[in-house]
Formats: C-alpha cells, structure tokens, sequence
C-alpha cells in the first residue's frame, strides 16, 4: 500500500483473514440452505422490503418505455396486419360456430359421465413480472405476489393457456418462477390425442431458437407426429394435469429405437412475458 | 460512512439496472454483467479487502433472490473482488486499459465457474457450445458497456476520495 495512512489506526484483520472467514460463511450458508430452510425464510422477507419497491418502478418506467418504442414501430405493421386479420376473424368466427355446437355436445356428454370440468376452475391470480435473472444461464424471473397473495412454492404459473413453469421461491411481495425453458427443469408431460407419457427438459442450447427439448417418449405404433399439443401428464408431482406446454417441431427416433425424443415450440412467448397467473390450487400428493 | 452507503447504493442500482432495463435491451438473450464491472473496479480501485467485501454483497443479493443456494454467487464475486485487489499497485485513473483487461478476465471467472459448477457438474459437456454463445457474448457486451459504467464508478470514487483527504487533512 502506498498511500500514508493519516487517519488513527483501528483494529483490522489482514485481507487475508477476512477472505478465509468469508469463504468459510459462504460455504456454511451453502450447507445451511442445502439442509435445512431456517436461513432463507427472514432474509427474503427483509430483502423482499428493501429491493422489490425499486424494482417494481424501474419495470414500470421500462415497460412504459418500451411501449411507446412499439407503438411507433408497430403502426405500420399493424394497419397491414388489420387486413389479414379481418379475414382471420371471419373465418374464425364461422369455424367459432361450429366449435360452439361441439362444446353444447361436449359438456352434455360431460354431464352424462359425470365428468366434471378440471381445471377450468382453478383459482388464479395475475402478477407482473418485475425482474428478470441477472445472469444469462438460466431462465427464472421475479414477480411482484408473494404470501400476501396466498402464493407459495411449487404452484404453477401460466401465461394465456401455457404453461410458463413454477414457483421456486417465495417472499412476502415476491416470488421467483422457474420456467420450463430453464436448463434444470424437467416436466412430466404426455402426448394430447394419445395420452403417450414423456419427459420436456428445459436446455440452453435450444432456448434461442425458441425450443425446447423432449426426452422417453414411447411411441411404438407411430402415431405421434409433429403438430402434436403437450399438455402436464397426471402423474407429475408439480404441475396440474393437462395444461398446454407446445406443440411437437420434430421428433426422432433415439439410438435404443425404444423411444423418441425431439423438440417442441412451447405456447408461451418467453421473450416477452410480461404478466402472468399464478394457479393457487397445488397439486395433490401423498403426505409424506 | 458516507462511502459505505454509496457503495451500497451503486451496487444495488447495479443489480437493479441489470435486472431490469438491461433484460430489455439484451442483445440475443445476453445481458452485461454490471455487478462483475462494479466488483472489479472497485477491487483495483479500493483493494483487496474492499473488494472482497463489495464482491461479498454484490453476490449475495443475486442469491436471495435469483440463486438456487444462498452464498454460491457471493463466494464466486467475492473470490473476484478479493483478486483484482491485488492489481491496485498497478492501477491509475487515467489508464482504461488495465481496467478492460481486468474486468474482461474477471468475467471470463465468473463465466467459467458458472459453467463448471451449474452446468458441467449436471453432465452438460458441449462447453464450445456455451462458450461461443452465451460466455463471448456476455464478455464481448459487459467490455462494451464497461467503456461507459467503468468512467461513473471511476468518478464517483475519485469524489468520494477528494471528500475523504479533506475531512481527514482537517484533523491533522
């Protein structure tokens, strides 16, 4: 150290020192929160008070900020797209109407198999997504509900009819939502029209390109093919049975020829996520 | 006192910005790494201690909210704050060279570490892969926006330094 030291000398610990005690707390909060909860819980309540107000307003401003950019770029596109789209309406509408008389059909069949509707009645809750993670390896975002909003870990989070993914961590006015698109999440899901079980891994190395991966499918009779809906399989710990998560891009054959595995376009637009619903019923599981 | 609530501040608007409006003018899905910048500046700057603890806090606020284990990120920013202190013998204001090579190698850390330790030890092999798009990438942006965070950490270092050579020459 070069500088002269003017001021009267304190008691310090060498550099050192204070990077073995560190080092040394670190690793112990490493063990602490891998074994036990104790640490975590009063933390992110205070950090939760101090930190969300400023990230709330920043993502605010942003959002503002963004819109505007859009609207001003989106002008042109949209009158184009207006055209298209009355055409689209009018089509859809007939389609609508046919899809109406199917869904009368539908739920007196329903009705008469004592089927009730699954999750059309799920309690939900909307929340904005406020932060995004700081680093570019995974993919798990902050909202601004937390337990004051009867929000707690492992519900499912969704956005339009997709499956966005789940709560990893909660505080009082936040929360943290692990996406399907992470790298370390892992769904159980099936196969719509056949109800083939199969396993969507969330990976880096596909997430640009806005895909997804598949693993263990088995399909011997070869019905599944590309354009296929995935929806949550029954048996998943976590997630509710049969909500969306994409539609099947490619499919192959894998070297043990037993099972399939390929990719899928998730229904949620991840780049843009900026309001979600968080479903407050959990899944039910056997009490340990 | 007054250093420890600026700092304080620099680095939760840095966690802040990075969270935010950075999310939202990230180029392909990458996002600069602000609190590595603000880290290492202030390792080189201030010295190894400061650093350490400044890599300490930076970390620690990523955990709570974002890290799967509380104290992994504070141990990675901290080992980095803790190892630019040792360049403070070498480091003067006016140079911005010593500064780009050290906060681009300390990226380089945190990139790697981040790799071995969140994807390597999950059987993730493909490190070309990572390594051409997301760890360059993220590099090539936090060296790009270094060039303008690094000239404000700078200044208000310098101010608070002024600041503090004068209360102290006051006692004398």
């Amino acid at each position: 150290m070069a500088r002269v030291k003017v001021r009267k000398t304190k008691f310090t610990i060498p550099s050192k020192y204070l990077l073995l005690i560190m080092t040394i707390l670190c690793i112990a909060l490493m063990i602490l929160t891998f074994t036990t909860d104790a640490v975590t819980g009063p933390l992110e309540a205070v950090s939760g008070y101090i930190i969300i107000p400023f990230q709330d307003g920043i993502s605010e401003v942003g959002m503002f900020l963004t819109s505007r950019k859009d609207n001003i770029k989106k002008m042109n596109e949209l009158i184009a797209e207006n055209t298209s789209l009355q055409e689209q309406v009018d089509s859809l509408t007939i389609e609508n109407s046919m899809l109406q008389q199917d869904k009368y059909e539908l739920s007196r069949l329903r009705e008469l198999y004592l089927l009730d509707e699954q999750y059309s009645d799920y309690e939900k809750v909307g929340a904005r997504v406020i932060g995004m993670d700081p680093g570019n390896w995974f993919s798990v975002f902050l909202i601004d509900k937390g337990t004051n909003d009867g929000i707690s870990v492992n519900m499912n989070v969704m956005s339009g009819s997709g499956l966005v993914g789940r709560i990893v961590e909660v505080g009082p006015n936040w929360a943290t939502v692990k996406s399907i698109i992470d790298d370390s999440s892992n769904v159980s899901a099936m196969v719509l029209s056949t109800s083939d079980r199969l396993i969507v891994t969330g990976d880096l190395e596909t997430m640009n390109d806005g895909m997804i991966r598949f693993e263990q499918l088995r399909d011997e009779d070869n019905q599944v093919a590309e354009g296929d809906q995935l929806v949550t399989s029954q048996i998943s710990d976590i997630y509710l049975p049969g909500l969306t998560i994409g539609y099947i891009s490619e499919i192959n054959n894998d070297p043990n020829n037993l099972t399939k595995s390929g990719y899928l376009t998730p229904s949620v637009d991840f780049k843009r996520l900026d309001t979600v619903l968080v479903i407050l019923d959990l899944k039910q599981t056997v009490a340990e | 006192m007054l250093r420890k609530i600026i700092v304080f501040f620099t680095v939760i608007i840095g966690y802040l910005l990075q969270c935010t409006l950075f999310q939202r003018i990230s180029l392909g899905g990458i996002v600069p790494n602000i609190l590595v910048i603000i880290t290492s500046s202030f390792g080189f700057m201030r010295g190894k201690k400061e650093g350490l603890l400044i890599g300490f806090f930076a970390g620690f606020i990523i955990d709570v909210f974002y890290g799967d284990i509380l104290g992994f990120y504070a141990l990675i920013y901290m080992i980095i704050g803790y190892l630019n202190g040792f360049f403070r013998q070498l480091f003067y204001p006016e140079d911005i060279k010593l500064p780009l090579i050290l906060i681009s190698g300390s990226e380089l850390l945190y990139c790697f570490s981040a790799y071995v330790f969140l994807f390597l030890l999950r059987s993730k092999f493909n490190f070309s892969f990572y390594f051409v798009h997301v760890i360059l990438p993220e590099i090539v942006y936090t060296v790009l926006v270094t060039l303008v965070f690094y000239k404000i950490i700078l200044w208000i270092n310098e101010k608070l330094e002024i600041r503090e050579k004068r209360s102290a020459s006051k006692f004398v």
